[in-house]
């Protein structure tokens, strides 16, 4: 006497385990996906003839102009790279006061809740955004993408600091009180050795993120390689046009590794 | 008894040779901030920077009060820009899966000359925002949708295939192996060893960057790859700043709901 066992075996299912939920769900990606696609309109005459565009595209790529245009990728190229480090340092050396204030173990409730609202503000607008408002404020040029990119720097160094800050070993600070400290002692001896590290590490990630966003920033008008880009771009010019993005995937490259390294030297 | 005397009275944390170094350090970074600062602002017009909080003040008194009347012609651009993320965000997706297979050390068929391909797709993905990637298209394959959807799948190539191709990294090596040893072929050992261990990664990284993605699709009409964007770049290009400020609270709005159903659906999923 043998019970039947089932000679074959289904996978079960990961995600959903309800089979009712996962029929309504697929079903509901169906119909979206058909509305979605019904909405896009393609015009297919346009799209054929822009395909010797794009060839030609592909051909400047991998054979790139740097020369005809070399005064103009440099310009660009120091205007991106000095907005860079102007402002990441000014953004770093903004963001450690507002993040030591976000950081509830530090601050009273009211500091805390100004701080925070600063981050989310910083960190909820985009960067773009900024940067027309900046460009009708402050006039076209490096000036505004420096503010822009500064602003951008704010939430995101200030947020990871204050969270890194919460994080901190509470017992060593509390060592650090029990011998009478004062505030700023405290902030001194407890909390910026345990930081520290990060924050440089923090610091050199948003130097290589402030560089990718130079090169975009400078197509409504903030200076930077992205304006030299787009004019090249404008005109057609595709060998020029690839060049730069050789140039940014080169920096990029090169200040991920460099990063990367620095960090693992520090630490 | 000697009295001890040759302790220094006040203790600091490092030594004075270090603490000079650390100094010389943070000098090199003024001396390379101020440098960087005065050729950054050779061209500056100082005029246009003192004038900034009179303008601030003109523009802002321009945006207030919205035009609240202008709320119903968004809605059909902002169910262009949901598409173009969603869209993208699957087309980016499909894309990368075999990206990061290629790219992962323990899946990539060849470690010579695969996975460095791969690796240099992940980084030139990644490193050219997806508003370079529509201006490009844009002039490549014409104004509209079909620019943006494909300059958000180009992006999100880079984003999804490092991170999955690190997830697929970190799979249990036990599992694959206890698979193998059922006489498994290469494709179910990736079928049943390593898809089920990457699904949640998988999961969780595409609702992330489709997150992502409505952020930079709402700016992509500004170089006319469709959506809120363009009505964004005409209300701008006509100094409409009550329009302006009606387009943006609606991003605001679009942006902090997509943030919320994502960290919703990570949270349900991991």
């Amino acid at each position: 006497m043998s019970a039947v066992y089932p000679d074959t075996w289904r996978r079960p299912p990961q995600i959903i385990p309800n089979r009712r939920w996962r029929i309504a769900i697929q079903c509901g990606i169906v119909i979206y996906l058909i509305l979605a696609i019904g909405t896009v309109e393609v015009n297919w005459a346009r799209v054929y003839e822009g395909l010797e565009r794009g060839q030609r595209f592909v051909m400047g790529f991998l054979q790139p102009d740097f020369s005809s245009r070399w005064k103009d990728i440099s310009q660009g190229l120091v205007e991106s790279l000095t907005m860079t480090l102007t402002s990441t340092v000014v953004g770093v050396a903004i963001s450690v006061p507002i993040g030591i204030g976000a950081a509830r173990n530090l601050v009273p409730r009211p500091i805390y809740m100004v701080c925070r609202s600063i981050i989310a503000v910083s960190r909820s607008l985009q960067e773009i955004i900024v940067a027309i408002f900046l460009v009708a404020m402050f006039g076209f040029g490096p000036f505004a993408g420096f503010l822009t990119l500064s602003f951008a720097t704010i939430g995101f160094i200030a947020k990871l600091l204050a969270d890194d800050i919460e994080e901190i070993d509470a017992t060593q600070a509390e060592a650090i009180r029990a011998t009478g400290a004062s505030w700023l002692q405290l902030v001194d001896y407890a909390v910026k050795p345990q930081v520290m590290p990060r924050l440089i590490g923090l610091s050199l990630y948003r130097l290589d993120i402030n560089f990718r966003e130079s090169a975009v920033i400078g197509i409504v008008g903030a200076g930077g390689i992205g304006a030299t880009l787009n004019t090249a771009i404008d005109r057609y010019e595709y060998d020029s046009a690839g060049a730069i993005l050789l140039i940014i995937i080169a920096i990029v490259m090169v200040s991920e590794y460099g990063s990367s390294y620095l960090r693992k030297f520090l630490q | 008894m000697t009295e001890i005397s040759h302790y220094a009275q006040v203790w600091s944390h490092r030594t004075p040779r270090k603490r000079l170094l650390m100094w010389l350090g943070w000098l090199a970074l003024v001396a390379l901030f101020v440098w960087c600062w005065q050729i950054m602002t050779e061209t500056t017009i100082w005029m246009f920077v003192t004038d900034a909080p009179r303008q601030a003040a003109d523009i802002g008194g321009r945006m207030l009060p919205p035009r609240w009347g202008y709320l119903p012609e968004l809605m059909n651009p902002l169910w262009d820009t949901i598409n173009i993320a969603t869209l993208g965000t699957i087309g980016g997706v499909i894309m990368a899966v075999p990206v990061a297979f290629l790219a992962a050390r323990n899946t990539t068929p060849s470690v010579t000359i695969l996975r460095p391909i791969a690796l240099f797709i992940i980084v030139a993905s990644r490193s050219i925002n997806s508003l370079i990637w529509a201006l490009l298209l844009v002039a490549v394959i014409g104004p509209g949708l079909l620019a943006g959807i494909i300059a958000i799948a180009l992006r999100s190539i880079g984003f999804v295939g490092k991170l999955l191709y690190e997830a697929i990294e970190e799979t249990d090596k036990r599992q694959i192996e206890a698979i193998t040893a059922t006489g498994a072929s290469q494709a179910q050992i990736l079928s049943y060893g390593i898809v089920p261990q990457i699904m949640p990664a998988f999961w969780g990284i595409s609702v992330f960057r489709w997150d992502i993605n409505i952020r930079e699709s709402t700016i992509l009409g500004l170089v006319g790859a469709g959506g809120i964007g363009l009505k964004l770049n005409a209300s701008l290009a006509t100094l409409a700043w009550n329009q302006v400020a009606v387009i943006l609270l609606l991003i605001l709005g679009t942006v902090i709901i997509s943030e919320w159903v994502s960290a919703r659906v990570r949270h349900a999923i991991i």
